[in-house]
Protein backbone atom coordinates (compact mmCIF):
# COMPACT_ATOMS: atom_id res chain seq x y z
CA UNK A 1 0.00 0.00 0.00
CA UNK A 2 3.08 1.99 0.74
CA UNK A 3 4.56 1.39 -2.31
CA UNK A 4 1.76 2.00 -4.38
CA UNK A 5 0.99 5.29 -2.81
CA UNK A 6 5.01 6.25 -2.85
CA UNK A 7 4.66 5.00 -7.03
CA UNK A 8 1.68 7.20 -7.22
CA UNK A 9 3.09 10.25 -5.60
CA UNK A 10 6.27 9.09 -7.80
CA UNK A 11 4.89 9.25 -10.91
CA UNK A 12 2.20 12.74 -10.02
CA UNK A 13 6.10 14.52 -9.49
CA UNK A 14 7.52 13.24 -12.66
CA UNK A 15 4.67 14.36 -14.58
CA UNK A 16 4.60 17.69 -12.87
CA UNK A 17 8.20 18.13 -13.04
CA UNK A 18 8.15 17.06 -16.80
CA UNK A 19 5.10 19.77 -17.74
CA UNK A 20 6.98 22.49 -16.04
CA UNK A 21 9.92 21.53 -17.93
CA UNK A 22 7.92 21.78 -21.63
CA UNK A 23 6.53 24.52 -20.22
CA UNK A 24 9.58 26.49 -19.06
CA UNK A 25 11.25 24.96 -22.49
CA UNK A 26 8.01 26.40 -24.34
CA UNK A 27 8.64 29.78 -22.44
CA UNK A 28 12.80 29.72 -23.22
CA UNK A 29 11.88 29.11 -26.55
CA UNK A 30 10.30 31.60 -27.50
CA UNK A 31 13.00 34.21 -25.94
CA UNK A 32 14.96 32.67 -27.86
CA UNK A 33 12.83 32.94 -31.09
CA UNK A 34 12.96 36.96 -30.09
CA UNK A 35 16.29 37.12 -30.08
CA UNK A 36 17.10 34.68 -33.21
CA UNK A 37 14.09 36.52 -35.63
CA UNK A 38 15.48 39.59 -34.53
CA UNK A 39 18.66 39.39 -34.97
CA UNK A 40 18.20 37.71 -38.42
CA UNK A 41 15.74 40.44 -39.37
CA UNK A 42 17.64 43.32 -39.11
CA UNK A 43 21.35 41.90 -40.25
CA UNK A 44 19.50 40.71 -43.27
CA UNK A 45 17.44 43.65 -43.91
CA UNK A 46 21.31 45.63 -43.29
CA UNK A 47 23.01 43.57 -45.56
CA UNK A 48 20.82 42.37 -48.15
CA UNK A 49 19.42 45.78 -50.53
CA UNK A 50 16.10 46.48 -50.66
CA UNK A 51 16.04 45.12 -54.44
CA UNK A 52 18.32 42.38 -54.39
CA UNK A 53 16.20 40.13 -56.37
CA UNK A 54 16.08 36.38 -55.47
CA UNK A 55 17.49 33.88 -57.61
CA UNK A 56 15.70 32.84 -61.20
CA UNK A 57 15.82 29.68 -62.69
CA UNK A 58 15.25 28.49 -66.56
CA UNK A 59 12.63 26.70 -67.68
CA UNK A 60 14.18 23.30 -67.79
CA UNK A 61 14.66 23.20 -63.96
CA UNK A 62 10.92 23.77 -62.88
CA UNK A 63 9.74 21.13 -60.87
CA UNK A 64 7.26 18.05 -62.47
CA UNK A 65 7.08 17.26 -58.58
CA UNK A 66 5.73 20.91 -57.28
CA UNK A 67 4.58 19.98 -54.17
CA UNK A 68 1.03 21.33 -52.70
CA UNK A 69 1.53 22.14 -49.26
CA UNK A 70 -0.84 23.31 -46.38
CA UNK A 71 -4.40 23.56 -47.45
CA UNK A 72 -4.49 21.86 -50.94
CA UNK A 73 -8.51 22.35 -51.32
CA UNK A 74 -10.13 24.88 -49.24
CA UNK A 75 -13.70 23.45 -48.02
CA UNK A 76 -15.49 26.92 -46.74
CA UNK A 77 -18.75 27.37 -48.66
CA UNK A 78 -18.10 30.91 -49.93
CA UNK A 79 -14.63 29.63 -51.84
CA UNK A 80 -16.48 26.45 -52.92
CA UNK A 81 -19.13 28.33 -54.69
CA UNK A 82 -16.64 31.01 -56.73
CA UNK A 83 -14.84 27.60 -57.62
CA UNK A 84 -17.98 26.33 -59.09
CA UNK A 85 -18.26 28.89 -61.65
CA UNK A 86 -14.22 29.23 -62.40
CA UNK A 87 -13.82 32.36 -60.00
CA UNK A 88 -15.81 34.27 -62.75
CA UNK A 89 -17.52 36.36 -59.42
CA UNK A 90 -13.87 36.27 -57.81
CA UNK A 91 -13.44 39.90 -56.24
CA UNK A 92 -10.11 40.85 -55.06
CA UNK A 93 -10.42 43.27 -52.19
CA UNK A 94 -7.68 45.82 -51.37
CA UNK A 95 -8.68 48.07 -48.51
CA UNK A 96 -7.85 49.03 -44.98
CA UNK A 97 -5.18 52.50 -44.74
CA UNK A 98 -5.89 53.40 -48.69
CA UNK A 99 -7.31 56.02 -50.31
CA UNK A 100 -9.35 54.76 -52.77
CA UNK A 101 -10.27 50.93 -51.96
CA UNK A 102 -10.06 48.56 -54.94
CA UNK A 103 -12.91 45.78 -55.79
CA UNK A 104 -10.98 43.26 -59.04
CA UNK A 105 -12.26 40.38 -60.87
CA UNK A 106 -9.79 37.86 -62.22
CA UNK A 107 -9.99 39.73 -65.92
CA UNK A 108 -9.46 43.25 -64.36
CA UNK A 109 -6.16 41.39 -62.59
CA UNK A 110 -5.24 39.94 -66.25
CA UNK A 111 -5.71 43.12 -67.89
CA UNK A 112 -3.09 45.05 -65.42
CA UNK A 113 0.73 45.00 -66.60
CA UNK A 114 2.38 40.67 -66.15
CA UNK A 115 5.36 39.72 -64.73
CA UNK A 116 6.52 36.30 -64.90
CA UNK A 117 9.30 35.05 -62.78
CA UNK A 118 10.86 31.03 -62.23
CA UNK A 119 11.72 31.17 -58.69
CA UNK A 120 12.41 28.56 -55.90
CA UNK A 121 9.45 28.27 -53.01
CA UNK A 122 11.62 26.65 -50.34
CA UNK A 123 9.31 25.07 -47.81
CA UNK A 124 10.15 25.92 -44.02
CA UNK A 125 10.45 22.00 -43.69
CA UNK A 126 13.14 21.82 -45.98
CA UNK A 127 12.15 21.03 -49.42
CA UNK A 128 12.50 23.23 -52.72
CA UNK A 129 10.42 23.13 -55.74
CA UNK A 130 10.42 25.46 -58.76
CA UNK A 131 8.11 27.01 -60.50
CA UNK A 132 7.18 29.71 -63.19
CA UNK A 133 5.11 32.42 -61.80
CA UNK A 134 2.79 35.30 -63.49
CA UNK A 135 0.49 38.21 -62.00
CA UNK A 136 0.60 41.63 -60.91
CA UNK A 137 2.90 43.15 -59.11
CA UNK A 138 1.68 43.95 -55.82
CA UNK A 139 3.25 47.26 -55.47
CA UNK A 140 1.67 48.31 -58.56
CA UNK A 141 -2.06 47.43 -57.01
CA UNK A 142 -0.75 49.44 -53.58
CA UNK A 143 -0.02 52.34 -55.63
CA UNK A 144 -3.58 52.08 -57.19
CA UNK A 145 -5.56 51.79 -54.01
CA UNK A 146 -3.35 54.77 -52.65
CA UNK A 147 -1.71 53.71 -49.37
CA UNK A 148 -1.70 55.94 -46.86
CA UNK A 149 1.35 57.16 -44.95
CA UNK A 150 0.34 55.47 -42.07
CA UNK A 151 0.15 51.63 -44.04
CA UNK A 152 3.44 50.04 -42.02
CA UNK A 153 2.47 45.98 -43.58
CA UNK A 154 -0.05 44.18 -45.84
CA UNK A 155 -1.86 41.47 -44.32
CA UNK A 156 -3.09 38.85 -47.00
CA UNK A 157 -6.98 37.26 -45.90
CA UNK A 158 -7.33 33.62 -47.45
CA UNK A 159 -10.00 31.46 -48.34
CA UNK A 160 -8.58 28.39 -46.61
CA UNK A 161 -8.63 27.46 -43.21
CA UNK A 162 -6.36 24.20 -42.18
CA UNK A 163 -8.91 22.14 -40.02
CA UNK A 164 -11.33 22.55 -43.26
CA UNK A 165 -14.00 23.92 -40.76
CA UNK A 166 -16.75 25.68 -42.06
CA UNK A 167 -15.88 28.27 -39.51
CA UNK A 168 -12.47 27.32 -38.58
CA UNK A 169 -9.69 30.34 -38.12
CA UNK A 170 -8.91 31.11 -42.18
CA UNK A 171 -5.57 31.46 -43.28
CA UNK A 172 -4.01 34.78 -43.26
CA UNK A 173 -0.28 36.71 -43.71
CA UNK A 174 1.32 39.32 -43.47
CA UNK A 175 4.27 41.48 -44.79
CA UNK A 176 6.03 44.64 -44.72
CA UNK A 177 6.01 47.43 -46.98
CA UNK A 178 9.80 46.54 -48.24
CA UNK A 179 8.99 43.23 -49.49
CA UNK A 180 5.04 43.98 -50.46
CA UNK A 181 6.80 46.53 -52.53
CA UNK A 182 9.82 44.54 -53.85
CA UNK A 183 10.29 44.10 -57.77
CA UNK A 184 9.53 39.90 -57.57
CA UNK A 185 5.98 40.70 -55.21
CA UNK A 186 3.58 39.37 -57.16
CA UNK A 187 -0.44 38.15 -56.96
CA UNK A 188 -0.04 35.00 -59.14
CA UNK A 189 -2.88 34.40 -60.73
CA UNK A 190 -0.95 31.39 -63.29
CA UNK A 191 1.98 28.75 -62.77
CA UNK A 192 3.97 27.03 -65.57
CA UNK A 193 2.22 29.22 -68.39
CA UNK A 194 -1.61 27.77 -67.04
CA UNK A 195 -4.19 28.99 -64.58
CA UNK A 196 -3.39 28.89 -61.11
CA UNK A 197 -4.67 25.61 -59.86
CA UNK A 198 -6.32 25.02 -56.92
CA UNK A 199 -4.11 22.89 -54.99
CA UNK A 200 -1.51 25.57 -55.57
CA UNK A 201 -3.84 28.76 -54.48
CA UNK A 202 -6.69 29.47 -57.32
CA UNK A 203 -7.60 31.67 -58.17
CA UNK A 204 -4.84 34.18 -56.45
CA UNK A 205 -1.82 33.54 -53.99
CA UNK A 206 1.35 35.45 -52.91
CA UNK A 207 5.21 35.28 -54.28
CA UNK A 208 7.09 36.57 -51.77
CA UNK A 209 10.61 35.69 -53.11
CA UNK A 210 12.74 36.07 -50.21
CA UNK A 211 10.87 34.16 -47.99
CA UNK A 212 10.16 30.92 -46.98
CA UNK A 213 7.06 29.11 -48.09
CA UNK A 214 4.68 29.43 -45.67
CA UNK A 215 4.37 33.42 -46.72
CA UNK A 216 3.16 32.98 -49.91
CA UNK A 217 -0.39 33.24 -49.26
CA UNK A 218 -2.68 31.18 -51.34
CA UNK A 219 -6.69 31.14 -52.29
CA UNK A 220 -6.50 35.51 -50.95
CA UNK A 221 -10.02 37.14 -50.88
CA UNK A 222 -8.72 40.58 -49.27
CA UNK A 223 -5.51 42.54 -48.99
CA UNK A 224 -5.86 44.62 -46.36
CA UNK A 225 -3.02 47.98 -45.61
CA UNK A 226 -2.58 48.14 -41.70
CA UNK A 227 -0.82 49.89 -39.20
CA UNK A 228 -0.32 46.71 -36.76
CA UNK A 229 -1.44 43.12 -36.83
CA UNK A 230 -1.85 43.20 -33.15
CA UNK A 231 -5.68 42.63 -33.36
CA UNK A 232 -5.51 40.34 -36.06
CA UNK A 233 -5.98 36.48 -35.87
CA UNK A 234 -3.85 35.16 -33.31
CA UNK A 235 -1.83 38.87 -33.18
CA UNK A 236 1.47 37.52 -34.28
CA UNK A 237 0.84 38.35 -38.42
CA UNK A 238 0.02 34.97 -39.86
CA UNK A 239 -1.22 31.37 -39.35
CA UNK A 240 1.63 29.68 -38.45
CA UNK A 241 3.53 32.94 -36.88
CA UNK A 242 0.06 32.55 -34.24
CA UNK A 243 1.47 28.81 -33.66
CA UNK A 244 5.27 29.73 -33.16
CA UNK A 245 6.87 30.47 -36.65
CA UNK A 246 8.93 33.49 -36.68
CA UNK A 247 7.29 36.73 -38.83
CA UNK A 248 10.32 37.01 -40.53
CA UNK A 249 11.09 34.03 -42.41
CA UNK A 250 13.67 34.93 -44.52
CA UNK A 251 16.01 32.49 -43.09
CA UNK B 1 59.92 17.71 -31.91
CA UNK B 2 61.01 18.70 -28.62
CA UNK B 3 61.13 22.62 -29.75
CA UNK B 4 60.08 24.88 -26.62
CA UNK B 5 57.43 27.06 -27.57
CA UNK B 6 59.01 30.27 -29.25
CA UNK B 7 55.61 32.18 -28.49
CA UNK B 8 56.69 34.88 -25.48
CA UNK B 9 53.29 35.01 -24.36
CA UNK B 10 53.98 31.14 -23.47
CA UNK B 11 57.16 32.03 -22.38
CA UNK B 12 55.45 34.19 -19.66
CA UNK B 13 54.05 31.50 -18.28
CA UNK B 14 57.35 29.08 -17.41
CA UNK B 15 56.87 25.49 -16.66
CA UNK B 16 55.73 24.67 -13.31
CA UNK B 17 57.44 21.22 -11.29
CA UNK B 18 54.83 18.99 -10.29
CA UNK B 19 54.94 17.31 -6.56
CA UNK B 20 54.69 13.75 -8.63
CA UNK B 21 57.55 14.76 -10.39
CA UNK B 22 55.99 15.50 -13.78
CA UNK B 23 56.12 19.03 -15.26
CA UNK B 24 53.01 21.72 -15.60
CA UNK B 25 52.94 23.24 -19.05
CA UNK B 26 51.30 26.23 -20.01
CA UNK B 27 48.42 25.08 -22.90
CA UNK B 28 45.93 26.42 -23.59
CA UNK B 29 45.27 30.34 -22.93
CA UNK B 30 41.87 31.88 -21.55
CA UNK B 31 40.71 32.78 -25.08
CA UNK B 32 40.84 29.33 -26.34
CA UNK B 33 39.39 27.54 -23.43
CA UNK B 34 36.33 29.87 -23.44
CA UNK B 35 35.41 30.03 -26.95
CA UNK B 36 36.30 25.90 -26.75
CA UNK B 37 33.26 25.73 -24.17
CA UNK B 38 31.01 28.00 -26.06
CA UNK B 39 31.85 26.15 -28.83
CA UNK B 40 30.75 22.63 -27.40
CA UNK B 41 27.43 24.22 -25.85
CA UNK B 42 26.65 26.01 -29.58
CA UNK B 43 27.84 22.73 -32.05
CA UNK B 44 25.84 20.55 -29.44
CA UNK B 45 22.41 22.46 -29.34
CA UNK B 46 22.75 23.03 -33.71
CA UNK B 47 23.14 19.58 -33.73
CA UNK B 48 20.07 18.36 -31.75
CA UNK B 49 17.56 20.89 -32.97
CA UNK B 50 19.29 20.44 -36.54
CA UNK B 51 18.26 16.47 -36.55
CA UNK B 52 14.59 17.99 -35.17
CA UNK B 53 14.55 20.44 -37.98
CA UNK B 54 15.94 17.75 -40.31
CA UNK B 55 12.91 15.23 -39.53
CA UNK B 56 10.46 17.79 -40.81
CA UNK B 57 11.01 16.57 -44.33
CA UNK B 58 13.89 13.38 -43.49
CA UNK B 59 14.66 12.99 -47.52
CA UNK B 60 17.78 14.56 -49.09
CA UNK B 61 19.03 15.39 -52.54
CA UNK B 62 21.42 17.03 -55.19
CA UNK B 63 20.81 20.27 -57.10
CA UNK B 64 18.33 22.93 -57.16
CA UNK B 65 15.13 21.40 -56.27
CA UNK B 66 13.83 17.95 -54.53
CA UNK B 67 12.97 14.86 -56.30
CA UNK B 68 10.63 14.02 -54.24
CA UNK B 69 10.16 10.08 -55.70
CA UNK B 70 13.83 9.80 -55.18
CA UNK B 71 15.84 11.17 -52.83
CA UNK B 72 19.78 10.78 -52.39
CA UNK B 73 19.00 9.62 -48.94
CA UNK B 74 15.74 9.02 -46.86
CA UNK B 75 16.52 9.39 -43.23
CA UNK B 76 14.93 6.86 -40.50
CA UNK B 77 12.47 8.61 -37.85
CA UNK B 78 15.41 9.30 -35.04
CA UNK B 79 14.22 8.87 -31.46
CA UNK B 80 13.13 12.30 -28.98
CA UNK B 81 16.32 12.12 -27.15
CA UNK B 82 18.85 13.34 -29.97
CA UNK B 83 17.08 15.99 -30.33
CA UNK B 84 16.44 19.58 -29.15
CA UNK B 85 13.65 19.44 -28.09
CA UNK B 86 13.03 16.49 -27.25
CA UNK B 87 9.89 15.45 -29.37
CA UNK B 88 9.26 16.82 -32.98
CA UNK B 89 8.81 20.69 -33.18
CA UNK B 90 10.10 22.46 -36.14
CA UNK B 91 8.82 26.23 -34.59
CA UNK B 92 10.28 25.65 -31.46
CA UNK B 93 13.79 23.75 -33.14
CA UNK B 94 14.03 26.44 -35.55
CA UNK B 95 14.22 28.87 -32.20
CA UNK B 96 16.94 27.17 -30.86
CA UNK B 97 18.83 26.76 -34.27
CA UNK B 98 18.95 29.82 -35.19
CA UNK B 99 20.08 31.53 -31.46
CA UNK B 100 22.47 29.05 -31.03
CA UNK B 101 23.80 29.48 -34.77
CA UNK B 102 24.58 33.36 -34.12
CA UNK B 103 26.04 32.28 -30.91
CA UNK B 104 28.09 29.41 -32.86
CA UNK B 105 29.16 32.52 -35.67
CA UNK B 106 29.96 35.01 -33.17
CA UNK B 107 32.08 32.91 -30.62
CA UNK B 108 33.52 31.25 -33.88
CA UNK B 109 34.75 34.80 -35.17
CA UNK B 110 36.15 35.97 -32.40
CA UNK B 111 38.36 33.11 -32.24
CA UNK B 112 39.30 33.20 -35.46
CA UNK B 113 40.52 37.14 -34.96
CA UNK B 114 42.37 36.62 -31.89
CA UNK B 115 43.98 33.08 -33.48
CA UNK B 116 45.07 35.29 -36.68
CA UNK B 117 45.89 38.16 -34.37
CA UNK B 118 47.78 36.26 -31.84
CA UNK B 119 49.40 34.55 -34.44
CA UNK B 120 47.88 31.10 -32.62
CA UNK B 121 46.66 29.58 -35.68
CA UNK B 122 50.02 29.95 -37.27
CA UNK B 123 52.10 29.15 -34.41
CA UNK B 124 50.31 26.11 -32.41
CA UNK B 125 48.05 24.72 -35.37
CA UNK B 126 50.46 25.65 -38.63
CA UNK B 127 52.33 22.33 -39.40
CA UNK B 128 56.00 22.74 -39.35
CA UNK B 129 58.31 21.44 -41.92
CA UNK B 130 59.55 19.12 -38.68
CA UNK B 131 56.29 18.35 -38.15
CA UNK B 132 55.33 17.11 -42.15
CA UNK B 133 58.16 14.59 -41.76
CA UNK B 134 57.18 13.18 -38.99
CA UNK B 135 54.06 12.62 -40.42
CA UNK B 136 54.66 8.88 -40.51
CA UNK B 137 55.81 7.98 -36.90
CA UNK B 138 52.50 9.93 -35.90
CA UNK B 139 50.68 8.10 -38.13
CA UNK B 140 52.09 5.19 -36.36
CA UNK B 141 51.54 6.75 -32.94
CA UNK B 142 47.69 6.64 -33.77
CA UNK B 143 47.68 3.00 -35.47
CA UNK B 144 49.31 1.63 -32.35
CA UNK B 145 47.45 4.28 -29.99
CA UNK B 146 50.17 4.82 -28.35
CA UNK B 147 51.03 8.48 -27.95
CA UNK B 148 53.99 10.56 -25.99
CA UNK B 149 53.48 12.04 -23.00
CA UNK B 150 56.84 13.61 -22.86
CA UNK B 151 58.12 16.70 -23.73
CA UNK B 152 57.33 16.20 -27.33
CA UNK B 153 53.94 16.57 -25.66
CA UNK B 154 54.27 19.86 -25.23
CA UNK B 155 52.67 20.67 -28.79
CA UNK B 156 49.95 19.45 -31.04
CA UNK B 157 51.14 16.60 -33.20
CA UNK B 158 50.52 16.80 -37.12
CA UNK B 159 47.67 14.89 -37.10
CA UNK B 160 46.23 16.75 -34.67
CA UNK B 161 46.99 20.13 -36.07
CA UNK B 162 45.92 19.55 -39.55
CA UNK B 163 42.83 17.55 -38.16
CA UNK B 164 41.56 21.15 -35.57
CA UNK B 165 42.78 22.84 -39.01
CA UNK B 166 40.52 21.48 -41.05
CA UNK B 167 37.47 21.28 -38.82
CA UNK B 168 38.32 25.46 -38.16
CA UNK B 169 39.10 26.43 -41.61
CA UNK B 170 37.17 24.21 -43.58
CA UNK B 171 34.15 22.12 -42.17
CA UNK B 172 32.98 25.07 -39.14
CA UNK B 173 32.98 27.40 -42.20
CA UNK B 174 31.19 25.37 -44.31
CA UNK B 175 28.31 24.58 -41.72
CA UNK B 176 27.85 28.71 -41.85
CA UNK B 177 28.06 28.56 -45.35
CA UNK B 178 25.99 25.61 -46.51
CA UNK B 179 23.27 27.08 -43.73
CA UNK B 180 23.24 30.54 -44.88
CA UNK B 181 22.63 29.04 -48.43
CA UNK B 182 19.29 27.61 -47.15
CA UNK B 183 17.86 31.36 -46.16
CA UNK B 184 15.79 32.63 -49.24
CA UNK B 185 16.11 35.95 -47.68
CA UNK B 186 20.47 35.66 -47.92
CA UNK B 187 19.78 33.86 -51.58
CA UNK B 188 18.93 37.40 -52.80
CA UNK B 189 22.79 38.39 -52.19
CA UNK B 190 24.25 35.07 -52.31
CA UNK B 191 23.23 33.97 -55.76
CA UNK B 192 27.12 32.88 -56.49
CA UNK B 193 27.75 30.98 -53.20
CA UNK B 194 24.27 29.30 -53.64
CA UNK B 195 25.45 27.82 -57.58
CA UNK B 196 28.66 26.80 -56.27
CA UNK B 197 27.53 24.65 -53.91
CA UNK B 198 25.18 22.93 -56.28
CA UNK B 199 21.67 24.95 -55.41
CA UNK B 200 19.55 25.11 -52.06
CA UNK B 201 18.81 21.03 -51.76
CA UNK B 202 22.37 20.19 -52.77
CA UNK B 203 23.75 22.86 -49.52
CA UNK B 204 21.42 21.25 -47.41
CA UNK B 205 22.82 17.84 -48.14
CA UNK B 206 26.15 19.56 -47.87
CA UNK B 207 24.87 21.25 -44.35
CA UNK B 208 24.15 17.11 -42.92
CA UNK B 209 27.36 15.82 -44.41
CA UNK B 210 29.22 18.80 -42.71
CA UNK B 211 27.07 18.09 -39.53
CA UNK B 212 28.46 14.32 -40.46
CA UNK B 213 32.04 15.26 -40.12
CA UNK B 214 31.71 16.95 -37.05
CA UNK B 215 29.95 14.26 -35.02
CA UNK B 216 32.76 11.94 -36.50
CA UNK B 217 35.44 14.82 -35.12
CA UNK B 218 33.69 15.06 -31.75
CA UNK B 219 33.76 10.90 -31.18
CA UNK B 220 37.42 10.85 -32.10
CA UNK B 221 38.06 13.66 -30.37
CA UNK B 222 36.32 12.63 -27.33
CA UNK B 223 37.59 8.97 -27.57
CA UNK B 224 41.20 10.26 -27.98
CA UNK B 225 40.83 12.39 -24.76
CA UNK B 226 39.74 9.85 -22.54
CA UNK B 227 42.53 7.54 -24.15
CA UNK B 228 44.88 9.76 -23.48
CA UNK B 229 44.06 10.91 -19.76
CA UNK B 230 40.95 12.24 -19.68
CA UNK B 231 41.56 14.11 -16.21
CA UNK B 232 44.91 15.75 -17.46
CA UNK B 233 43.27 16.90 -20.79
CA UNK B 234 40.40 17.94 -19.08
CA UNK B 235 42.34 20.21 -16.77
CA UNK B 236 44.62 21.52 -19.41
CA UNK B 237 40.96 22.82 -20.98
CA UNK B 238 39.55 24.29 -17.81
CA UNK B 239 42.98 25.65 -16.23
CA UNK B 240 45.33 26.04 -18.96
CA UNK B 241 48.05 23.52 -17.19
CA UNK B 242 48.88 20.44 -18.80
CA UNK B 243 51.57 17.73 -17.15
CA UNK B 244 54.02 16.16 -19.05
CA UNK B 245 57.07 14.16 -18.09
CA UNK B 246 60.41 15.63 -18.63
CA UNK B 247 63.14 15.06 -20.53
CA UNK B 248 62.42 12.39 -23.04
CA UNK B 249 60.62 9.68 -21.35
CA UNK B 250 61.15 6.02 -22.68
CA UNK B 251 58.03 4.78 -24.42
CA UNK B 252 55.19 4.11 -21.75
CA UNK B 253 53.90 1.18 -23.35
CA UNK B 254 51.14 2.42 -23.16
CA UNK B 255 48.38 5.14 -22.52
CA UNK B 256 48.26 6.77 -18.66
Amino acid sequence: MNRRRWLIGAVGVATTMLTACGRVGADLSEQARRMSEGLTRRMQRLIVPRDALAPTYSRAEISPDFRPNGSVDPAASDYLALKADGFAGYRLVVDGLVDRPLSLSLADLRARPAQTQITKHDCVEGWTSIAEWTGVRLEALLDEAGLKPDAKYVVFHCFDALDQQEDGERYYESIDMIDARHPQTILAYAMNGETLPVPHGAPLRLRVERQLGYKHAKYIRRIEAVDSFADIGGGKGGYWEDRGYEWYAGI
Amino acid sequence: MTDVPADPKDAARADRVRADGRIDTWRHPGWVRITHWINVIAVVVLLMSGLNILMAHPALYWGVRSTFADPWLQIPTLPGWMMLPQVRDLAQARHWHFLFAWIFVANGLAYLTLGVLLRWLAQRLWPTPSDLRGFGTTVAEHVRLHFPNDERARTYNVLQKLTYLAMILVVLPMMLLTGLSMSPGFNAIGGLLLELLGGRQSARTLHFISAGLIVGFVVVHVGLVIWTGPANNMRSMITGWYAIRSGRAPDQGGPR
